[in-house]
């Protein structure tokens, strides 16, 4: 085990399935020579050379439709979208190709990739370097969504990604690639003594669709992924209450039997994401939480998230959900 | 052995000519300002193949301005523009410095590419439209944009236009027909070829101009633009920045070929390539296509060849990518060095009324400085209320954004 931040663990990720495996290639806009505008693939194609590790011009539809032809005719292609905002030019090869050459081809192609992509607020991006779509990929069926969230499961679930024969979608938290977010833009810890900053350097997988229970206690179940997991974290422990966190870590599918067996226990619940809320995939989990464990609910189930309009930029602390915001959620839980 | 054939590999990947730690250069220029004439206004593509492969210019080595191109502007307005590009220069001076203070979250230079849009935007009329990137924020000056507002957009305090909700250096200046900065490149460049189709079904004497880098002219909707521009013969001036940098992507991997230019051709639009350093070349293409877009045939595509010879913005270290003095080897010199030796050649201007003319900016930028700041900045606040986060989403708030709206200011910090 080494220290590693979240920059270094995906580094080691990509280290690994690129020495592991001929059919990896990494490709997208800055990652080459430079190594990435946050430097996640900073030398790997020193060590792998240029046909393994490339730029390519400025183009997600194109990055996107090169590795499905890629995807189809045998290679295992892991490509970076500079910023998730960005991913749109895109979407019409992701949703209507990628997702859906196995199914439309009877099963004779499919396109076994990964789509990397920094998201989330906090960096004071505003409007196009902030956003956290993840919601629009979970509506889209034959795709994988992946939103990790320290050092320890970005590597894991990024290989699993890699290796999965399905196109996924993984979505990283930027605002935590140094260090964790509590909620405080004045307080920047590093991931330093963080016991999940403790990574292997070898090749481990950590499943797809399979939760993390975070955090665990007995009055409340708490939901997130990405940042927001760190900032319910401090939120429960400002709250006093017992609480389970659960890191969903994988949304499509989702774990059911994780939030399932949570709220059973608890019969209480709070969902927390910063994309927008309405149609955000909190509504997707509140749904089927009521559908699956309505009569274990002891009280109506809470969402906080990012309010339905634009990313704004000077005023982002308002925008994101905050422990407070949090706190009073799960007090609410409590009130029945 | 020249870089990217020092080993054997299937593909072909395309590099840099140069990366740190290999020594600069450049071609040296085959081109002089008597070599190309202008065409006919209702000219044809392929009529402008010479003007594609070649290099409008009008400012030869020594600073003397010849030939057909040549758009013999006043001495006033040639000090006009040479001092909205001093003012420019001095102006991103002041903001990379207010950045590394942390007044503003992020910045953006114009350094190398000042008499670009300054030029362009003198040779149009007051009522053309400028769809900008993030590097024509000249245009502005020439409008006439007061520096202090640039400033409080800049720093995202209470007197920002667009209300904090931009980063730094995205503008919005409706009253100088500036249409708003968008992060994802290259929307503007097809959305042009809306407004001035719009401009024509209004009958209106109205010219469009846009950019786009050559980094995002890898984009679906530099393609776009060129083909309903084409189609539809709008009255719009499509040009390519060619300042061989997209972040750390070097013009070979943005496109196979080494001219921007000629692609335009394909689309039937005729096109020029011209020195974008020279700023008489680049106003006299510019009248050139406004006329005929007024004239009714239709748009004109140029490559702007130039040299990025800042960073791409305050978050980036070029000499992680290339030579750090590379600018310095660029044969198209220096924009702002150029019309200034060409008026003093022609015993128009002093390097004492250059010095002076500086100073005069440095005060204004600073006096600029000290009224903005005065209304808040990104450090200290007071920022914008965040009830500007709910507003201008929609003409009127909807139901369930009032809701929100009603929850946010329960726990509002700003």
């Amino acid at each position: 085990m080494v220290e590693m931040n979240m920059v270094q663990s995906i580094n080691s990720a990509l280290d690994n399935m690129l020495e592991k495996n001929q059919d990896v290639l990494l490709f997208g806009e800055d990652i080459g020579y430079f190594g990435g505008v946050f430097r996640t693939s900073d030398g790997l194609q020193k060590k792998f050379g240029k046909h393994r590790v490339f730029d390519t011009p400025l183009s997600e539809g194109g990055i996107a439709a090169t590795a499905f032809g890629m995807g189809i005719n045998g290679l295992r292609p892991v490509v970076e979208i500079q910023f998730a905002d960005y991913i749109f030019p895109a979407y019409d090869q992701i949703v209507n190709e990628i997702a859906k050459v196995r199914h439309r081809s009877g099963g004779e192609f499919w396109c076994p990739i990964t789509i990397r992509t920094p998201a989330g607020g906090g960096i004071r991006g505003g409007h196009h370097h902030s956003q956290s779509p993840e919601s629009q990929f979970t509506h889209t069926p034959g795709l994988k969504v992946v939103y990790c969230s320290t050092p320890y499961n970005s590597k894991g679930l990024l290989i699993s990604s890699i290796e999965s024969n399905d196109p996924v979608i993984f979505f990283e938290p930027k605002r935590c690639y140094r260090g964790p977010f509590y909620g405080d833009p004045h307080n920047v810890p590093t991931w330093k003594d963080h016991p999940e900053a403790e990574v292997p350097e070898d090749h481990y997988k950590i499943p797809l669709g399979q939760g993390r229970l975070a955090m665990e206690g007995d009055k409340c179940t708490i939901i997130a992924w990405g940042t927001m997991v760190h900032v319910a974290e401090k939120a429960i422990i400002d709250s006093g209450i017992s609480c389970d966190l659960i890191d969903l870590q994988t949304l499509l599918p989702w774990d059911k039997e994780i939030v399932i067996n949570s709220v059973k226990k608890t019969g209480r619940c709070v969902i927390v994401h910063e994309a927008p809320k309405t149609s955000g995939f909190g509504s997707e989990l509140s749904a089927s939480i009521q559908e699956l464990c309505f009569y274990n609910l002891e009280s109506p189930i809470q969402r906080i998230a990012g309010w339905d309009t634009p990313f704004p930029h000077t005023t982002e602390w308002d925008y994101m959900p905050s422990t407070a915001r949090i706190v009073a959620a799960i007090k609410k839980t409590q009130e029945d | 052995m020249s870089r990217g054939e020092e080993e054997q590999i299937p593909l072909h990947i395309p590099d840099a000519p140069n990366r740190p730690g290999d020594s600069s250069s450049f071609e040296p220029w085959k081109w002089h300002p008597n070599d190309l004439k202008k065409p006919e206004f209702d000219c044809v593509a392929d009529e402008t193949f010479e003007h594609a492969t070649g290099l409008v210019r009008v400012l030869d080595d020594n600073g003397e301005a010849l030939g057909d191109w040549n758009p013999n502007l006043t001495t006033e307005e040639l000090k006009l523009g040479l001092e909205h590009m001093v003012r420019l220069r001095i102006f991103d001076d002041r903001m990379m410095k207010m950045q590394r203070t942390g007044k503003l979250s992020f910045y953006m230079q114009s350094f190398g590419e000042e008499g670009i849009a300054i030029a362009q935007t003198m040779a149009l009329n007051d009522k053309d439209w400028i769809f900008p990137t993030y590097r024509q924020p000249g245009a502005q000056f020439v409008r006439g944009r007061d520096m202090v507002s640039m400033i409080c957009h800049c720093i995202g305090n209470v007197e920002d236009n667009v209300k904090g909700r931009q980063m730094p250096v995205h503008y919005t200046y409706k009253e100088g027909r500036f249409i708003s900065v968008s992060s994802p490149v290259g929307t503007q460049f097809s959305q042009a070829v809306g407004v001035a189709l719009a401009s024509k079904y209004k009958n209106l004497d109205e010219v469009t101009i846009t950019w786009i880098g050559d980094g995002a002219s890898a984009e679906g909707d530099y393609h776009y633009g060129l083909n309903f521009a084409s189609v539809f013969k709008a009255p719009v001036i499509l040009n390519v920045v060619n300042n061989h940098w997209a972040i750390s992507t070097h013009y070979n991997i943005a496109s196979g070929s080494n001219n921007f230019a000629t692609r335009g051709l394909a689309y039937g639009i005729p096109c020029f390539r011209v020195d974008g350093n020279d700023f008489l070349a680049l106003y006299s293409v510019t009248k050139w296509a406004r006329e005929r877009a007024k004239l009714g045939f239709g748009a004109t595509h140029v490559e702007i060849l130039t040299y990025r010879a800042g960073a791409h913005s305050s978050s980036d270290d070029p000499s992680r990518y290339r030579p750090s003095n590379e600018h310095e080897y660029w044969p198209g010199g220096d924009p702002i060095e150029r019309l200034k030796d060409h008026l003093i050649k022609n015993s128009h201007w002093t390097e004492k009324e250059q010095k002076d003319l500086e100073e005069k900016i440095d005060q204004e930028v600073i006096s600029a400085y000290k009224e903005a700041v005065k209304y808040g900045d990104l450090a200290n606040g007071p920022y914008p209320s965040s009830d500007t986060i709910f507003t201008e989403v929609y003409e009127s708030v909807p139901w369930h954004l009032q809701e929100q709206w009603d929850e946010m200011k329960k726990w509002r910090t700003e």
